[in-house]
């Protein structure tokens, strides 16, 4: 299938440097990655609008509506806003450790849009190793996140970065499993060459697989259900307590800047990217983003949060099984079809995928209850 | 409905038990000296056909030559209440015994009775100022607390 | 190889956006298992006990409706009738009409704040409690019918009440009684089979049935735990004897039972307004009482069921214009006793939960 063509300026640069260098591929590279990093910022600033806005009408309330019309500027304000306020550092803080921990968590999350599709071969670098390349780097996020929690020295910023981390290595595991049915049914870890092998979105073959892929996603970029490291309602704000001004700023981009990641892959990988009909193709995969996010929106304004066992169980005792089973199966389609599925495949697979989580939800434990306190005194 | 059980008829079960216990025989609610507090409320919540396990509240009153302590016990199963009282003639360290080992609902109410009013409890694990903070002097609930100073 | 860890003192300190006012608890934590709590309050503590004693009787009632502030018609009520016990004062049968009702929109109005609130605790982002305050704030508008107040009323008198109902009042509470009974429905839709709401609530914070009578609680804390106790059936005051409706009991006394109380209690209200609202008679609705009043020498202690537990307010009188001593049994107070027991083995985030699952006021527990 032949996508139609597309202006010089945005064409693809193979990898390996061609006689053209430095030129062509450096002008190439500066504009693209330009691009990129406006896109993720403009993209993040919608969202923060989607999600207020929706949140209030979820709410049964409105929502920003002031700041321009229907409050479209919103985000705007906060961002001047919060880069106006005052920058303070904890007299006690390791200062090297403190300054670079936003940084640390921000570079990652921009570094993950080099490999994601925006339409027929446009994207920075086409890695024939794109979606390991992918999960690599966004386990990068969490060193930011501990240096942040150690450079402030507060016990409780310590607390919420390490159990952080603890929730983020749990979370890696059913995440990376379910990818690989994805990956063993489009043949390539390359994201241009998965969302070419799309002819029907691989949700509709991969039911189990999106499901765990996008509840370990959430976990990971800490998203209510899971957002017990930021929970207003508890201890304290979590590893960026001590973080005000533009660090703030740059801690709070990352938080949407993941959603926003974890919605470019999801789309990517399940919903068939920048494929549709009549509208330009960066046009449809904008679209699903603001789709997936408008779910974890909705996710995070219904259901209440889970603790920090509960949230531990639910990473090892039920995605991880289910990611393994899902693996297991895939594999067993992709060997008995190896020229692609047939459709009548996707009733089986929905069924099977809910036939496991009934069978698993009930079959765990979800966290330890009361621990037995001996007596101090 | 609750039934307030007759406050003569009380007096004269416990005055039939512990004789030293009660002055006199009136109307009102049963007066108890103060040592046998704990030996009364005992036998007020363990006897069967009483069996008050539900303590309503502990106050104070100043009247000025003397503390007045007021408790309000009800029984769940017979749905019956008593109400008794003590007396503390000693205004420059009141004392009486503890409920605390009987209804684990006194801990506070005592705590703050000893805090607004100054009387000691004897017996009471944790005998610190409750609704004031630790420093302050002076227990303000009682009459002679002057409220301008 | 064991590794040597140590508890932590940790201060969950009065300004804090999740305890429900200004209270302070230290915790003795190891890791994140709680081994040890402290309570401290006293930071709203106003001495209105003593200011009764300079205030007359009907001056005190503003200050009865500061004490528990999501509940004022409540406290009015339980100081209003202690002072009715102690003067021999009776009230004509419209104004008891009126009491019940007012109470009991009392009631539905404190349960919404209080499941609202719990499920805030629990992390739901502020939607229910939300969804919940819209019939709140009808509740409020009833109110602000009557006595031009939205929270702290100072409605009721020694004697009834100083001004009738208005008319448009008794078919809006008939209206806003049908669309909280609906409204109820909903909430369960959304919030009963929640799965994180449960794994969360169930069997956490036990307090077991013998502690909570030994303690004193009261309320749907006490009903919880498996104690069918209600002054309103079992020493019924001004005219509940009239009226049908059930107790509603837990059996375990977690969390996930007080809230299914609340719960069915705010049915049971619904339940109980019905049948007030159409038996509403005419008449006046206050006996005299003057202004200074001197009720006889001697003492009553009277006590009412609120949201939150028995209030109950014990007077003693020497003939003054002034209350001699006022003492308030306040629920909160007492209800806070078994909290470290509830909490001793859990962790951070349960200690919110079972704290806001109490369900106490500040305003009360500190007088």
């Amino acid at each position: 299938m032949t996508a139609p063509a597309l202006s010089r300026q945005l064409s693809a640069v193979s990898f390996e440097l061609s006689s053209d260098w430095p030129g062509n591929f450096w002008l190439h590279w500066i504009i693209f990655s330009v691009i990129l990093i406006v896109f993720v910022l403009v993209m993040v600033l919608a969202f923060v609008y989607i999600e207020r806005r929706g949140a209030g009408r979820i709410q049964a309330r409105i929502g920003p509506n002031r700041v321009g019309p229907f409050g479209v500027l919103q985000p705007i304000a906060d961002a001047v806003k919060v880069m106006l306020k005052e920058d303070i550092v904890p007299f006690t803080a390791d200062k090297i450790v403190h300054f670079l921990a936003p940084i640390v968590s921000f570079a990652p999350l921009v570094m993950i849009f080099a490999v994601v599709p925006f339409g027929n071969g446009v994207l920075l670098v086409d890695l024939n190793t794109g979606i390991l390349y992918v999960v690599a780097i966004a386990s990068l996020t969490s060193v930011g996140v501990l240096m942040a929690g150690w450079g402030s020295s507060n016990k409780y910023s310590l607390l919420g970065a390490m159990r952080d981390v603890a929730s983020v290595v749990s979370y890696e595991i059913p995440m990376v499993l379910s990818v690989l049915g994805v990956v063993m049914m489009a043949g390539s870890l390359s994201l241009a060459q998965i969302v070419q092998s799309q002819n029907i979105p691989f949700i509709f073959f991969q039911p189990l697989g999106s499901l765990v892929f996008f509840i370990a996603g959430c976990a990971e970029i800490n998203r209510s259900p899971f957002d017990l490291l930021e929970a207003d309602s508890e201890l304290t704000a979590g590893f960026h307590t001590e973080y005000s001004g533009m660090k703030f700023a740059l801690f709070y981009l990352v938080e949407y800047g993941e959603a926003l990641a974890l919605s470019a892959v999801i789309s990517t990988l399940f919903l068939s990217g920048w494929r549709g009909p009549i509208l330009p193709p960066w046009l449809w995969l904008v679209g699903k983003i603001v789709v997936i996010f408008f779910v974890m929106v909705w996710t995070r304004m219904t259901l209440p949060r889970a603790r920090i066992d509960q949230l531990m169980a639910v990473a090892w005792k039920f995605l991880f099984p289910l990611a393994i089973l899902n693996f297991l199966i895939t594999g067993v389609e992709v060997l008995a079809w190896p020229n692609g599925l047939p459709w009548p495949l996707i009733f089986v697979n929905f069924a099977i995928a809910g036939l496991l989580i009934l069978a698993f939800s009930r079959r765990y434990k979800v966290g330890w209850g009361r621990v037995e306190v001996r007596e101090l005194r | 409905m609750t039934v307030a059980l007759s406050a003569r008829k009380i007096s004269e079960q416990i005055k039939a038990r512990f004789p030293e216990a009660i002055a006199e025989v009136t109307d009102q609610p049963p007066v108890l000296r103060g040592e046998s507090l704990f030996a009364v409320a005992e036998y007020l919540k363990s006897s069967p056909e009483l069996a008050f396990d539900y303590l309503n509240y502990i106050t104070a009153v100043d009247y000025f030559d003397y503390f007045e302590l007021v408790y309000q016990l009800t029984s769940l199963t017979h749905n019956h209440t008593v109400t008794f009282k003590t007396r503390c003639y000693d205004r420059g360290k009141p004392t009486v015994p503890s409920v605390v080992r009987l209804w684990r609902g006194a801990d506070f109410q005592e705590r703050e009775v000893y805090d607004l009013m100054g009387i000691n409890f004897e017996g009471h694990p944790n005998l610190k100022r409750i609704v004031l903070w630790d420093g302050f002097n002076g227990h303000p609930l009682r009459k002679d607390y002057l409220t301008q100073q | 190889m064991t590794l040597k860890t140590e508890p932590f003192v940790l201060n969950i300190g009065p300004v804090h956006p999740s305890t429900h006012g200004v209270f302070r608890m230290r915790a003795t934590l190891d890791g994140e298992v709680i081994i040890d709590l402290e309570p401290v309050f006293g930071y709203l503590h106003r001495g209105i006990e003593k200011l009764a004693e300079e205030r007359t009787f009907t001056g005190f009632i503003p200050l009865t409706d500061r004490l528990d502030y999501m509940a004022s018609m409540s406290n009015n009520l339980g100081y209003v009738l202690a002072v009715e016990k102690l003067a021999g004062i009776k009230v004509p049968e419209r104004a008891e009409y009126m009491r019940v009702i007012l109470a009991e929109f009392q009631r539905i109005a404190s349960h919404l704040v209080a499941v609202g609130a719990f499920f805030n605790d629990c992390g739901a982002f502020f939607t229910p409690f939300i969804y919940m305050f819209r019939e709140r704030e009808k509740i409020y508008d009833l109110f602000e019918m009557l006595s031009g107040q939205r929270v702290l009323y100072n409605y009721m008198r020694v004697g009834g009440f100083n001004q009738d109902m208005p008319d448009e009042f008794l078919p809006a509470a008939r209206t806003l009684v049908n669309q909280i009974r609906h409204r109820l429905d909903e909430y369960d839709t959304l919030l009963l089979e929640n799965e994180i709401a449960i794994a969360r609530s169930k069997g956490v914070g036990i307090l077991p049935k013998e502690l909570a009578i030994s303690v004193g609680a009261s309320g749907p804390v006490l009903r919880a735990s498996g104690v069918k106790w209600d002054l309103r059936k079992a020493d019924p005051y001004s005219i509940y004897d009239r009226f049908e409706f059930d107790v509603p009991t837990g059996t375990a006394g977690d969390c996930y039972d007080r809230w299914r109380v609340r719960v069915a209690e705010m049915r049971q209200s619904v339940r109980i307004l019905d049948q007030a609202l159409k038996q509403v008679p005419g008449g006046p609705v206050k006996t005299y009482v003057p202004q200074f009043f001197h009720p006889p020498v001697g003492e009553a202690y009277a006590h009412i069921e609120a949201p939150k537990g028995e209030l109950g307010f014990y007077l003693v009188s020497d003939g003054s214009i002034a209350p001699y001593r006022c003492h308030i049994r306040a629920p909160s107070f007492i209800n806070l006793t078994a909290l470290k027991e509830m909490v001793v083995g859990w962790k951070m985030q349960d200690l919110i939960i079972i704290f806001g699952s109490i369900d106490i006021t500040m305003g009360e527990v500190d007088r």
